[in-house]
């Protein structure tokens, strides 16, 4: 037998590690700056011509699991020239350290200070990440301020959904894309290798010019934002000569083309989600009106059943993972989701893989999906989302169930076998009243004594689950007032107590809400203009990181820092928040092309108003939202026709993972 | 690699004495149990192949006889102490050696406990350090070598640190770098041997 002896783990020539090293006996959970994970690639510095430094701006645990960042991490590391690492918003106790010891930002691979990278891309799946792109920023040495950076420092591009509003963050950010990373990762690459090795004429300037020439990158410099007297905007302009007035989304088409993640990474950290995670489909046509990544993110695009079993099998062989989760915003629209379903239980019966399914129709069909999926002996548990707690406001957010459905179906989880659902609805919906809320204790008694009833057991329950309501950009209710958090706390607490009314009933009733005060902040961001940066600026100088959590976040530091900084541009939080705009106000996100038409979205606001439904073009004629004309594309479902094989089994102990490098 | 029963299988894995977050080590032992016998070769190079550069199998032997904890009784520890006098140290270690008993405090999972941190220390080392480690060679470093038994509640490197804090009053100015050098059991002249030895074909008995 051969005496294998002990790697020791490579340093890069630019490596922080040794400065880091030390500090993190210190800090909570170090392991989460260590980096080295299964699926992790390091590459030499200087083979590299492009170079990426990936960023979510939330902790590891969240962050690691991220698909998107997942996703381009793979793509970009795929290419010969280029290289990819990750970095992701450190505690404010290593924050700290590292600020007293002189260590800066640095990514988790190869442990390289942020600065030193090409493109600084950062995923914003949420508004509530702001204060931490200024803590990376600030900490990777790379001034705060877009206007201040020179040829030393990387071009910050912001990505994920908040991107189709990134003016809050734009005196920040160099760039944001919209839409599909895949592709636009590939053309930046592209763009920068050249500018490169023509010798980066026109420095920092002309490399943003010949981004924003692709009207698919908007860099916020080169558009000036003109203000009325009331403080509403008037226009939004370019400020130089071939810089397109509207930038759009990208949309991927064919993700059979694209079958990512291939290769996911295993933390050895503990973090939310340990599975392997691929999506089955892009898109949505549900047309729920509150929801931005329906929107946002059409025409529906599936993933092909054989595709999917085959990254399914692939991931779980590379990874490890005993867990898959069939990702979509809608999973059970799937043309073929019952044969990928019964496909996929059927090759891993009698194994520990348990598949799950994100469920949020309400429909029997879902518990049909539910019963499959769990032929190994493991049940997961079943969420439905109705939303909305009386038919009337689900006619306003367009969530086409009724009460009798969700009952039936509820029942139906419950003689099947679940013992506990978990009922997911919102408050503070536009034209929301005390009633409607309310209506939600009235469903979920309902649905414990159909479901007493129905199996003879008392051992049956249901959680609601409350979220609040944020108006989010390129929706119907993006020109919404929003509830002030008073008001959404007192209809929260009424709710509670006519859950807990009926004693009996109450106590198989489990109730889970948030506060308004983080949303009203979350709608701050998410409609602000470029006035809004000054805020989170003062926010982050007072302190503010993590704003996602709920121990980390402070409603006072926001409130304060939008009274100093707001009043010398005459307007408030209020202003922001509270406020219904009107058909023909400039909204900052205007210029921002997310395909869909504003004539259309402003028509299904007011269909809101007068309660009228919207049909799902998957299945009945196009509405004409718009996006499909607008962007070239269209939708791509099945059925294939396809079915899943059996597997044949692996025998025997894998050996090379080809990650490493 | 198996499974236990039940609602939630949870792989069938165990850890004999690991050393504590923040610490190095050289010799870290587990226990793991398999569906179905494999050459423990293959198993070593798959299990090294999936895990983090710097995380190295370095060798796996099928279990027989005694389970892992009983086959460890102590281990050898490093203690480096950047910016610290060696003289100094010998004298701490010296003061701490002729003690019958040194109390120390350490928050554990169940609360605040107090334990005697000498008992356990059966070697005590002060090591004259020609090669400073990779820091600047003008500051001081002093080195000790440990070797303490495995006694419940455990007693760690910074518990025999803590002792000399109580006993001479010494303070390391920056966190002090600890590696495990070698855990096993013990010897009647108090080496350690190996635990993995009683079950290797004779061949390999003292390869590593």
């Amino acid at each position: 037998m051969s005496v294998p002896s002990t790697t020791p783990r490579p340093v890069a020539a630019n490596s922080v590690w040794p400065r880091l090293e030390p500090l993190l006996p210190q800090v909570t959970k170090p392991i989460q700056y260590v980096g080295g994970e299964l699926g992790a690639v390091v590459k030499e510095w200087d083979t590299a011509t492009v170079r990426w430094a990936l960023m979510y701006p939330d902790a590891y645990e969240v962050g690691l699991p991220n698909q998107g960042v997942q996703i381009l991490y793979e793509v970009l590391n795929e290419l010969p020239d280029t290289l990819a690492e990750r970095t992701y918003a450190v505690w404010p106790d290593l924050e700290k350290l590292m600020r007293a010891h002189g260590v800066p930002q640095f990514t988790v691979d190869a442990h390289r200070p942020v600065r030193d990278f090409d493109v600084f891309g950062v995923s914003f799946a949420t508004e509530l990440g702001y204060t931490n792109l200024l803590a990376a920023i600030d900490l990777a040495g790379i001034p705060l301020l877009a206007a201040d950076r020179t040829d030393a420092d990387p071009v910050i591009v912001a990505g994920g959904h908040a991107a189709f509003n990134p003016e809050p963050i734009a005196d920040f950010v160099d760039a944001a894309v919209l839409g599909d990373g895949e592709e636009a990762v590939l053309e930046i690459t592209g763009i920068v290798r050249e500018w490169k090795a023509e010798g980066c004429p026109g420095g920092r300037d002309e490399l943003l010019l010949r981004l924003a020439r692709t009207e698919s990158v908007y860099v916020p410099r080169f558009y000036d934002v003109d203000y009325l007297p009331d403080g509403r905007i008037q226009r939004v302009v370019p400020n130089r000569a071939d810089v397109p007035f509207r930038v759009h989304k990208r949309t991927t088409m064919d993700l059979d083309a694209w079958p990512y993640p291939k290769k996911p990474l295993v933390p050895l950290a503990e973090t939310v989600h340990e599975r392997y995670a691929v999506e089955i489909f892009r898109g949505c046509t549900r047309g729920c009106r509150f929801c931005q990544a329906g929107m946002i993110t059409r025409p529906v695009r599936e993933r092909s059943i054989t595709t999917v079993g085959q990254m399914v099998q692939q991931g779980l062989e590379f990874s490890g993972f005993h867990e898959v989760g069939l990702l979509s915003l809608s999973s059970a629209d799937h043309s073929e989701i019952g044969d990928m379903c019964s496909g996929l239980a059927e090759q891993y019966q009698g194994t520990n893989v348990s598949l799950s399914l994100p469920s949020t129709r309400v429909d029997a069909f879902n518990i049909d999906l539910a019963q499959e999926l769990s032929r190994n002996g493991r049940r997961t548990g079943l969420t439905f989302a109705p939303e909305g707690g009386s038919e009337r406001i689900r006619k306003v957010i367009n969530k086409m169930v009724s009460k009798d459905d969700l009952i039936r179906t509820v029942v139906t989880a419950y003689t099947n076998g679940w013992r506990q659902v978990k009922l997911y609805f919102m408050c503070g919906l536009p034209t929301e009243t005390d009633a409607d809320v309310l209506e939600i204790a009235e469903m979920a008694h309902e649905v414990i004594r159909a479901g007493r009833a129905a199996t003879g057991s008392k051992d049956i329950r249901c959680t609601v689950s409350i979220g609040g309501f944020v108006p989010k950009p390129h929706t119907p209710f993006q020109w919404a007032a929003m509830e002030r958090p008073e008001v959404i706390d007192h209809r929260l607490k009424l709710l509670k107590q006519a859950i807990n009314a009926d004693r009996s009933l109450g106590r198989a009733i489990g109730y889970r809400y948030h506060d308004g005060e983080p949303s009203l902040i979350e709608g701050l961001l998410s409609r602000g203009d470029r006035r809004v940066g000054a805020v989170i600026r003062r926010v982050w100088e007072n302190g503010g990181r993590f704003d996602g959590w709920s121990e980390h976040f402070s409603y006072q530091r926001w409130v304060d820092a939008a009274a100093e900084v707001l009043p010398a541009f005459g307007v408030d939080l209020d202003w922001y928040t509270t406020r219904e705009r009107d058909e023909l106000e400039v909204l900052p996100w205007d210029h921002l092309d997310s395909g869909l038409d504003k004539d259309w979205l402003w028509q299904d606001w007011q269909d809101a108003l007068s309660e009228y439904e919207q049909d799902d073009c998957r299945w009945t004629p196009c509405f004409d939202c718009g996006v499909c004309p607008a962007m070239d594309t269209e939708i791509q479902i099945g059925p294939t026709g396809r079915k899943l094989l059996p597997l044949t089994p692996v025998n025997g102990l894998k050996l090379s993972t080809g990650a490493q490098q | 690699m198996a499974f236990s029963q039940g609602f939630t299988p949870h792989p069938k894995i165990s850890y004999a004495s690991a050393a504590p977050t923040g610490v190095a080590s050289e010799a870290e032992y587990l226990e793991i149990g398999l569906r179905e016998p494999v050459d423990p070769e293959q198993l070593r190079l798959a299990l090294d192949a999936a895990l983090s550069p710097g995380l190295d199998v370095l060798d796996a032997v099928v279990a027989s006889g005694a389970s892992l904890p009983d086959r460890i009784e102590a281990s050898r520890w490093r203690i480096e102490l950047p910016q610290v006098d060696p003289d100094v140290l010998a004298k701490a270690v010296a003061v701490f050696s002729a003690a019958e008993e040194v109390l120390v405090e350490r928050m554990t999972k169940q609360g605040r406990r107090t334990f005697d941190a000498r008992a356990a220390v059966i070697g005590i080392d002060v090591i004259a350090a020609p090669t400073t480690p990779s820091e600047d060679p003008d500051v001081p470093c002093a080195i000790l070598e440990l070797v303490v038994r495995q006694v419940t509640p455990s007693v760690r490197p910074d518990d025999v640190l803590s002792g000399f804090r109580v006993v001479a009053g010494l303070e390391p100015p920056v966190a002090p770098k600890v590696i495990r050098l070698a855990q096993g059991t013990l010897t009647a002249q108090g080496a350690i041997v190996d635990p993995l030895d009683a079950d290797r074909d004779g061949a390999t008995i003292g390869g590593r």
